[in-house]
């Protein structure tokens, strides 16, 4: 009995896709959506709120720009990653994926300085609205570089496997984990101004 | 990136060279947009400036991600379906709040 998964190379005649391209981009739907319920929340506590500071007042924007900066780079270690696939490099992919992986780790280290200062302080998302609404969206943020640091780091190391016997199968297991890092630093390109900035 | 044979060019190694040539311009602008927001959030504008600049650049940033990243420039027609499916929804969801503001109904008694 042939078990294989439908459509991980070939595409669907009717979508003119694999299915788990289409099966990210509904994922990733959905997650526009939860990250989109917590920015209208964001705009209705600010807007309803008698006073709200500006985030510069309240929060690091050196860490944040660094952070920027470290989470753009790994989504071009990341594209590179799979760009060496497409050259038939493993080595070369190995190397971008490891840095996208580190670059993931840096990120999650600044972030835990920035809670850590907070909390030493007698921060918590408790104290206030601007407070609660900043760690709910930095928090579910963070959550998701985790997430994808997981999936990264398993095709780094024993998903790789699949390489060897269907490599145009683990190319677009590379592609699909990228255009879900890349969401995540979509997102931290409209969480940096308007919690950090404005 | 495709699995149809019309795509199968783009699969060329030549082809990827140039794709990553565009990675690594998209990457510098994506640097230049971050000092770019940064700086603007130095010139203490007044806010609705300050929050039509910063959404402006983000959205300028986000595009070249998506575009470019994502592949978005050339994917196919039912993933831009899925997107503009999820764009009306959440246009949907961040107006319904600021609707609700308009009314004056958070105003405090």
């Amino acid at each position: 009995m042939d078990m294989d998964i439908p459509h991980t190379v070939e595409a669907r005649p009717d979508t003119g896709l694999t299915n788990g391209k289409i099966g990210i981009w509904l994922f990733l739907a959905s997650e526009v959506m939860l990250f989109g319920a917590l920015f209208a929340s964001y705009i209705l506590l600010r807007t309803g709120a008698p006073s709200w500071p500006r985030g510069d007042t309240i929060l690091n924007v050196p860490l944040a720009t660094f952070n920027t900066i470290v989470l753009i780079s790994s989504s071009v270690t990341m594209v590179m990653a799979w760009a060496s696939l497409k050259r038939h490099r493993f080595g070369t992919f190995r190397i971008h994926m490891g840095a996208t992986i580190l670059l993931g780790f840096v990120f999650l280290v600044v972030k835990y300085f920035e809670y850590s200062h907070k909390f030493h302080d007698g921060l918590f998302p408790s104290t206030n609205n601007v407070l609660a609404i900043y760690f709910t969206l930095t928090g579910l943020h963070m959550l998701h570089v985790f997430g994808g640091m997981v999936v990264n780091a398993y095709l780094w190391g024993p998903g790789a496997k699949l390489w060897k016997t269907n490599p145009e199968w683990f190319t677009n297991r590379v592609e699909h984990s990228g255009l879900f890092w890349h969401f995540v630093d979509l997102v931290w390109i409209f969480l940096f101004p308007t919690l950090y900035l404005l | 990136m495709t699995n149809d044979p019309t795509a199968m060019k783009s699969d060329h190694a030549a082809d990827i060279d140039r794709h990553v040539k565009v990675y690594i311009t998209v990457f510098v602008a994506l640097m230049v947009l971050t000092i770019v927001t940064v700086a603007i959030s130095r010139l203490h504008l007044s806010v609705p400036i300050a929050v039509t600049l910063a959404l402006l650049v983000a959205t300028i940033k986000g595009s070249l991600v998506a575009c470019y990243f994502m592949h978005l420039i050339s994917e196919k027609k039912l993933i831009y379906a899925v997107l503009v499916l999820t764009a009306v929804f959440f246009v949907a969801l961040l107006a319904l709040p600021v609707m609700t503001v308009s009314d004056g109904y958070w105003i405090p008694e």
